[in-house]
């Protein structure tokens, strides 16, 4: 697992290592029922304080990414593949929410986008 | 969780300077930064908290026992680093080690041994000898040896240079990593704070202005800049230490919510540093104005 915090972000350090995390389940780096560092371990070695890296396991835990059993420690969650996949399209659902948002904005149609958006899929 | 202080209306008067209404506490696994000016009461509180000194009001828990009870247990499981050095200067470490460490039932040889060698200290050479940071770090090594469960200490890292900081804080994280023991350190340096500290209990002119998780604490405060016009009265009412100049405003935003819309584009909203909230909050009293809601 590999996590970096950056102070320069204006994210909240919880939501950093949520984000990293999380993006690393969806794309298999971390596979599931692999075990994770506690929290006070993780704390330590990211110098970061131990209320943070326990509400972004909490947070992971609630949206079903890692599971904790008292005095075994936190685990990746089993991800079925249905819900795996359910996962991964919210995930680019969200960044397309962002693209239309701004894409919005600047006045650019759709038929536009969708030619863009071809052209870049087949590169 | 558990507090494992408690202090409950804590009450102390001089003839300039008082004590008013302190309650805090420090939770068990976790390390608590007690944060203020110079003068605020920090070490005020904390030798009432240590029984050094008899506090006019109020109660002081520490452990689940106040001090009339059991201060004999309860100061065999505290670890007590205070700012200035009360060891004999004539003596050398290993002489005042050897004086002091009978005291503690828990004392731990190896444990020593382990924190002189980590700290790279001259067993031999006196006390009066050494440098202000090395005094420090043998008096972190003192503290350590009889494996408190509750770590207090007073300015612990005025005297050190940023290397050994870092080490402490790392030291600190390891402390707490078996979520039996608690750490309270006091300090104005609080970039130390920014990283590892749990909660933070923040003290002005002897009263407590905040005390909660870090994290919620900075999240909920922005330093806000911007054009003068931007700041109507009702504006300038959440704001607080605000400085204007003729170029524009700075202050410290106290509800980030509160202002949910009306800061978009017009003006800059940053994420506070504990300094930045501890220096706006100062400036907000000395103005003559309210504090933390």
């Amino acid at each position: 697992m590999n996590i970096i915090i950056s102070n320069a972000v204006d994210q909240p350090i919880y939501v950093q290592i949520k984000n990293q995390m999380k993006e690393q389940i969806l794309h298999g780096q971390l596979q599931e029922k692999e075990s994770l560092p506690s929290i006070r371990k993780l704390a330590k070695d990211l110098q970061v304080s131990v209320i943070t890296t326990k509400k972004a396991y909490e947070e992971l835990e609630k949206e079903g990414f890692i599971e904790t059993f008292p005095g075994k420690g936190s685990f990746v969650a089993s991800q079925n593949s249905e819900l795996l996949r359910e996962k991964q399209l919210k995930l680019i659902e969200d960044q397309m929410a962002k693209m239309l948002e701004d894409s919005k904005a600047f006045n650019i149609p759709l038929n536009e986008l969708i030619e863009m958006m071809t052209l870049l899929y087949e590169e | 969780m558990e507090n494992i202080v408690e202090v409950k209306n804590l009450e102390k008067y001089f003839s300039n300077f008082s004590l008013k209404e302190v309650n805090l506490t420090v939770k068990k696994g976790f390390i608590t930064g007690f944060i203020g000016p110079n003068g605020a009461g920090k070490s005020t509180t904390i030798r009432c908290i240590m029984n050094l000194t008899r506090a006019d009001h109020g109660k002081v828990r520490i452990f689940g026992k106040t001090h009339e009870e059991d201060t004999e247990n309860i100061k065999q499981r505290i670890g007590f680093v205070q700012d200035e050095s009360f060891f004999y200067g004539h003596l050398s470490l290993e002489q005042n080690k050897k004086l002091i460490a009978p005291f503690y039932q828990t004392w731990n040889e190896k444990l020593f041994a382990h924190y002189i060698e980590r700290f790279e200290l001259p067993r031999m050479k006196k006390v009066d000898h050494l440098s202000k940071g090395m005094k420090m770090k043998f008096s972190l090594a003192m503290a350590l040896s009889h494996n408190p469960e509750l770590i207090i200490m007073d300015e612990p890292t005025s005297g050190l240079d940023p290397v050994f900081r870092r080490e402490l804080l790392e030291l600190l994280q390891d402390i707490i990593q078996d979520e039996e023991k608690a750490v309270f350190f006091s300090t104005h340096i609080t970039q130390d704070l920014e990283k590892v500290a749990d909660f933070i209990t923040f003290i002005d002119n002897g009263k407590i202005v905040a005390s909660e998780e870090k994290d919620a604490l900075l999240e909920q405060h922005a330093v806000v800049k911007g054009p003068k016009e931007w700041l109507t009265a009702e504006r300038r009412r959440l704001l607080h230490g605000v400085k204007e100049t003729d170029i524009g405003f700075e202050g410290l935003l106290t509800e980030k919510q509160r202002l949910a819309g009306e800061a978009d584009g017009q003006v800059l909203l940053e994420r506070p540093s504990l300094e930045d909230i501890m220096f706006y909050t100062v400036k907000e009293r000395k103005n003559g104005h309210s504090t933390i809601a």
